[in-house]
């Protein structure tokens, strides 16, 4: 591939979402992408911590990804859900103990041998600018193994997007903000 | 939690210190806000690059000092779902919701202004029909949010929530009360210069980002962490709007123009390159 192109324009600086986003971007059924009693519904869930292993109570965490056949959609709907229509985005403040929870679908390969994961991107207060990385399916270990990105990091922050399958189904991804299991955080060409 | 913070002490070790408890004086923050912007000056000045982004390792901001990530990010190729965003639609945003000053039964009190501008990538296309969030302190410099705890009134008739979607060419006006500033707790006499929280979305997720609109001429940019974080001071100034008087109207509000750019789309360069094969 040859390398992205200069960008014209110099992006706007990020800031902080603060500490008093949570009576303005939360919404009614935000972190259910699906009906929790949709035949295929995945719980993904876990906790986010600070540097201290201390959990982080005002987060904000928001998900995109393709639907099971690994198909982008392009449905409007995600702020007035209508609890049929999968749009591929969800958000969802943590709670008081940092833990969070999405009611979603386990996202096909966007292309055959593609190693499905589901893009997460973090905000807090505390946080001077947005975080990207991946939450990957852990099954398809060939697929996993075969994905560029992984195989770019070291076995530790490799480990750290690859989510856990529990035994109800259920995905566990926690991210470490800092700290000996800090997550690995992405940049993107042209930012 | 100790509280060893009285007298002339110097709180260089304030690292250690709960950000919250903080008692940092206002000159020691803004004497390390100064010694981090130095080191960048002449970092430049012998060739390093220019940073066009916030600091996410930022001591001054006491918040900041074990929620940022101490490994450089990591590079990563976007792949498909990394290359579209969510799609939102009238279903999703009510025209109303871009006029903050009529969500309640009477006027809500303060400064009426119009915020407006353009949302546009990194090669100067508008990025269209995509979904703008703004939240706020009131015209007192209170936020309805349970943990605000800044003893300033309430207005029974300002939520200080928005939302819109982008016309044709990038475009979004919002019409809204001017926020105040207000205290917080991170040294000392801390107080936020007045802002506006914006939320955005581009053409590709990986330009999603939240940041803050501020006033010009504030008196209280100097001496903000957060603000400060943006060592670059052009960087710092793409954050301020401009009062334009065309977009005051006559006898009802004044008016500020703020465009935002999002990162570069990569969905555009890499289909036209798949296309050249
Ligand atoms: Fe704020």
């Amino acid at each position: 591939m040859a390398p992205a192109p200069q960008v014209k324009l110099t992006a706007t600086p990020g800031q902080t979402i603060g500490p008093f986003y949570g009576y303005a971007l939360p919404y009614e059924r935000d972190n259910e992408l699906v009906n929790p009693s949709r035949t295929g519904a995945v719980r993904l869930h876990g906790t986010v911590y600070d540097g201290d292993g201390t959990v982080i109570p005002d987060a904000l965490l928001e998900i995109w990804q393709a639907d099971e056949d690994g198909n982008v959609v392009a449905q409007a709907g995600s702020l007035v859900r209508d609890g049929y229509t999968f749009t591929g985005f969800g958000r969802t403040a943590v709670d008081n103990e940092g833990n969070y929870t999405f009611t979603t679908l386990n996202p096909g390969a966007t292309d055959a041998g593609k190693a499905p994961f589901i893009m997460l991107t973090v905000f807090a207060r505390g946080l001077l600018n947005r975080l990207f990385t991946r939450i990957y399916l852990p099954e398809d270990t060939a697929a996993l193994a075969a994905d560029p990105l992984l195989a770019s990091l070291d076995a530790a922050d490799r480990g750290t997007l690859i989510a856990t399958r529990e035994a109800d189904g259920a995905l566990r991804f926690d991210v470490h903000l800092q700290g000996e299991s800090e997550t690995a955080f992405l940049s993107y060409p042209r930012s | 939690m100790t509280n060893t913070t009285t007298g002339n002490e110097s709180f260089n070790d304030s690292h250690a210190l709960d950000p919250a408890a903080s008692t940092a004086t206002q000159e020691t923050v803004s004497a390390e806000i100064a010694g981090v912007h130095d080191a960048y000056r002449a970092a430049v000045a012998s060739g390093g690059a220019v940073e066009t982004q916030p600091r996410i390792d930022f001591a001054p901001y006491r918040s900041s000092l074990l929620r940022h990530p101490t490994k450089s990010l990591h590079h990563a190729d976007p792949e498909t779902i990394e290359l579209f965003s969510p799609a939102f639609g009238q279903r999703d945003v009510h025209a109303l919701e871009s006029d903050l000053t009529i969500q309640h039964n009477g006027e809500p009190v303060g400064e009426r202004i119009v915020v407006t501008g353009r949302v546009l990538d990194g090669d100067g296309h508008p990025v269209r029909n995509q979904l703008v969030e703004i939240w706020q302190a009131n015209a007192a410099g209170r936020y309805i949010h349970k943990r605000d705890q800044h003893p300033a009134p309430i207005d029974p008739n300002f939520t200080g929530v928005g939302r819109a979607l982008t016309g044709e060419n990038g475009e979004y006006t919002f019409t809204t009360i001017k926020p105040a500033p207000y205290p917080w707790k991170n040294h000392h006499n801390a107080w936020r210069p007045a802002h506006i929280h914006f939320s955005l979305f581009g053409t590709d997720f990986t330009q999603r980002m939240i940041t803050q609109m501020y006033f010009p001429g504030d008196p209280l940019f100097g001496l903000d962490p957060i603000y400060q974080s943006i060592t670059d001071p052009k960087a710092r100034e793409a954050l301020v709007a401009t009062y334009d008087h065309a977009v005051t109207s006559h006898e009802w509000a004044t008016g500020y123009r703020w465009d935002i750019v999002l990162t570069g789309s990569n969905r555009t360069w890499m289909e036209n390159e798949e296309g050249d094969h």
